[in-house]
């Protein structure tokens, strides 16, 4: 029998390696999350008019008052935004300054939606054009940034509050407001 | 009834469904810009974009409301007279490289671009050894 040269294997070896990395894809399948790059950086200028008629709108100003606040990504066409208002109902009660953005909205939707769902935001502003959206990095609604006193960007929560992320989002402003 | 009731629910669900849509989309989203050029630098730009929302899909080719902001603000910028470039940087600095389509040549990504040419230079040498020494 003749001796086989090892690199025969090769194109095996190679293939295998391609099956392994197919596998390993399908069994943990990346993240479809894209998370903001805007952590660490200040907010972007912008001025949003208000988007409800007994809450004033938003700008950066607001957001550099030497206190943390969460500023929640939102709109009334959202349906985990339904779900995680119990959650910021809690969060509001433990002290926490909650201002907001309510994305591609009318006045009477926003209206509706926090008479039945609570208003637990000091400040909402209206984002037609998705420019605060897009210019602090967030890729969807309902999400959650928490915005320390000088208006630096320190934390983003991607999808709705789950009843644990109460606490975990309170242990952020305290952190932000170190 | 068991086929009336899915309908049923589609008919019970629209209002929060269909008011993303309520609002009308941003004034540029489907309009062109009224100078050719910048609308063609515009297009070529989009066609390089990743629509967050649908994430296999540039925003040139997506419906979704937030690739129509995202265009949007791509042609207004292109109108205030900012370059291409200059755009694709200021999303990539809010998104990561993940937003845009056109890889950047970086510590990350040099592989990308170095094995192709490492497996063509090693196709010829091999194919040199095999044949080109007889002639």
């Amino acid at each position: 029998m003749t001796r086989v040269k090892w690199t025969v294997w090769l194109p095996l070896a190679v293939f295998a390696g391609f099956v392994a990395l197919v596998a390993l894809q399908l069994f943990r399948p990346a993240g479809r999350e894209v998370e903001s790059a805007m952590i660490g950086k200040p907010v972007p200028a912008f001025t949003l008019p208000p988007a409800s008629a007994d809450r004033p709108g938003l700008s950066p100003a607001d957001l550099r008052d030497g206190k943390p606040k969460l500023l929640n990504v939102w709109a009334s066409w959202c349906i985990p935004c339904a779900a995680e208002a119990p959650q910021l109902a809690a969060l509001q009660r433990q002290g926490a300054d909650i201002v907001s953005v309510a994305v591609r909205d009318t006045p009477d939707d926003v209206a509706r939606f926090l008479a039945r769902y609570g208003n637990p935001y000091s400040r909402i502003g209206a984002d037609d054009l998705s420019q605060v959206q897009l210019g602090i990095g967030s890729s969807g609604v309902p999400e959650t940034f928490v915005i320390d006193g000088q208006g630096i960007i320190r934390y983003q929560h991607i999808g709705d509050i789950r009843e644990p992320d109460v606490a975990m989002l309170l242990g952020k402003l305290r952190e932000a407001a170190r | 009834m068991r086929l009336l009731a899915p309908l049923l629910l589609a008919l019970a669900v629209p209002g929060a469904a269909l008011a993303q849509n309520a609002m009308p989309p941003a004034p540029y989203a489907y309009r062109q810009l009224e100078d050719p050029a910048a609308e063609a630098q515009a297009q070529e730009l989009m066609e390089t974009l990743r629509c967050l929302k649908c994430q296999s899909q540039s925003i040139a080719d997506s419906d979704a409301p937030m690739a129509g902001d995202m265009r949007h603000q791509v042609r207004s910028r292109i109108a205030a007279g900012e370059t291409p470039d200059a755009i694709r940087a200021w999303l990539v600095e809010r998104y990561g490289d993940y937003v845009s389509y056109k890889p950047r040549l970086d510590t990350a990504t040099w592989p990308l671009f170095a094995l192709p040419l490492l497996l063509v230079a090693g196709t010829a040498l091999a194919l040199w050894r095999r044949f080109g020494r007889r002639g």
